[in-house]
């Protein structure tokens, strides 16, 4: 019932932002996924990817340095801008405040993480509600599958790795499991996959891979 | 029906009513995070709705009390961010070596730890005896244990790796006594150190500091209000003295940024010009 109505839903409305969740095998799925995207990607991507709380910056400049889009780590209040790319900061919960700037938080960890999957996904549900595509990529925790439950229960649109695909296969796995996932695709697949989605919402066919709410 | 738009609105009203009723004002914090606390906060009060909780929230001490232990979080730790406690070890004290004391304060400093962990750098640096802090928060639940100096020994192990990697000079093991599964610091930690409530929504400012350190407390404040914390700030330092945030916070964007310039440049140290 519910998925019913975000698919039209979906399909309505222009996409606003992309939020990816990652955890082990990260740096080779984020390489691959934002790799393949051209400069000219309209939207902004916000990713959490699990990372030990004393890591530096390395992450963000390694993905600047391989990709056309722009990747940063986010600081708190940046403004969320179309065709960049930001990364959640070690130790810091990244979140999107209602006018369309970032925040960042010290709270507890949540989902077992800091920076935590779940926290992105939950408040930007709540900002862009059926503007959102959440992506769940590899990962060995289960943190980001109530994050996307609740991006499907706004309206947005959810896709995750083909847990075959993943490096990591429980995050993918959770997810499917949390919600009735859109599409669950292999890495080769989802730049194309976004590039589809975005010129054109709503008019590709969805997988009946994930589970009915 | 959009139910998430009518929990906005409870929300809202909730915020006016607690500042009407008692003072507290947290209608300019980042709406994305104290809606999460709100949201915990309800699931763990038993009340089904913000608007059932505001009846009784503002007829109730009590419950506003609770509220507010769960709208201000304090995490913190000993040490937290070593890179940036070696820094103000070796770019910021020679500065303040200059004085014959000086006077710090810790605007949220919430159980304590941060100020602990400056009393240690002073001391090891010569500076015992040469200085005041004043640390502050909000929510006096935390600052009665700031005030105690009592940590869980399980903590013991990682503020020890914080305080190594901080430029320590002696055991950290000399700064506390431990005694079944906590630590109490030493008396030598807590003489200098006055505990204080202060809410950076509302009050004034604390005159001539040479070192203000606020560090995670802004991140959760909307533009308005970390403008008004940084005036404070601003009017309570003294020309030459230094202002320290948490590592991703920047002064890049605010009014205040050109009467500062950043000392050591990823860790967020400022030092406000002279004139
Ligand atoms: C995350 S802790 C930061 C602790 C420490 N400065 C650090 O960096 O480790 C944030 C603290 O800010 C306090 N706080 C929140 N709002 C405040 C306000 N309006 N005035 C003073 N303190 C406030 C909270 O009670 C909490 O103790």
């Amino acid at each position: 019932m519910d998925s019913v109505d975000s698919a039209s839903a979906a399909g309505a409305h222009a996409f606003r932002a992309v939020a990816i969740g990652v955890s082990t095998g990260g740096v080779h799925a984020l390489q691959k996924l934002l790799g393949e995207l051209p400069a000219t990607f309209p939207l902004p991507i916000l990713i959490v990817q699990h990372i030990s709380a004393d890591a530096d910056s390395g992450l963000a400049k390694l993905l600047n340095d391989r990709c056309a889009l722009r990747v940063k780590e986010a600081d708190e209040q940046d403004e969320i801008l179309p065709g960049t790319v930001y990364l959640a900061p070690p130790n810091y919960h990244l979140l999107v405040e209602c006018d369309g700037f970032l925040a960042l938080s010290a709270d507890p960890y949540v989902s077992f993480a800091r920076p935590s999957v779940d926290v992105l996904f939950e408040s930007a549900a709540a900002v862009f509600g059926p503007g959102l595509i959440g992506i769940v990529l590899t990962g060995a925790n289960f943190d980001g599958s109530r994050g996307l439950k609740t991006i499907k229960q706004r309206g947005g649109v959810a896709i995750v790795q083909d847990p075959a695909d993943a490096e990591a296969r429980q995050m993918p796995q959770a997810a499917m499991a949390a919600t009735r996932v859109d599409y669950v695709v292999a890495l080769a697949g989802m730049a194309a996959l976004l590039q589809q989605l975005v010129a054109r919402p709503g008019t590709i066919p969805r997988d009946k891979n994930g589970r009915d709410d | 029906m959009k139910t998430d738009d009518v929990e906005d609105v409870e929300i809202h009203l909730l915020l006016e009513g607690v500042q009407r009723i008692y003072g507290y004002d947290f209608r300019d914090y980042a709406d994305a995070s104290i809606k999460r606390r709100l949201t915990h906060w309800l699931a763990e009060s038993g009340f089904e709705t913000f608007s059932q909780a505001q009846a009784q929230l503002l007829r109730s001490r009590s419950v506003f009390e609770s509220l507010l232990r769960g709208i201000t979080v304090n995490v913190t730790e000993m040490f937290r961010d070593p890179a940036f406690f070696r820094a103000v070890r070796e770019q910021v004290v020679p500065f303040l070596k200059t004085y014959p004391f000086v006077k710090i304060w810790h605007a949220g400093c919430a159980t304590g730890e941060e100020a602990y962990s400056m009393a240690i750098l002073l001391n090891e640096e010569g500076m015992a005896g040469r200085y005041r802090m004043y640390a502050t928060d909000i929510n006096e639940a935390v600052l009665q244990k700031a005030s105690e100096g009592v940590m869980p020994i399980a903590e013991m192990q990682r503020c020890t790796r914080n305080y190594q990697k901080a430029g320590g000079r002696a055991s950290f093991a000399d700064y506390y006594t431990a005694r079944y599964d906590r630590a109490m610091l030493t008396a030598a930690l807590k003489k200098d150190i006055v505990f204080a409530p202060h809410n950076l929504a509302v009050d004034g400012e604390f005159g001539e500091m040479n070192l203000v350190l606020c560090r995670n407390v802004m991140i959760y404040f909307k533009p308005a209000l970390k403008e008004r914390c940084l005036r404070l700030f601003d009017s309570s330092l003294l020309p030459g003295g230094f202002l320290c945030l948490g590592l991703k916070e920047t002064l890049e964007r605010r009014k205040m940024g050109d009467r500062y310039e950043e000392l050591a440049a990823p860790l967020r140290i400022y030092r406000k010009r002279y004139g």
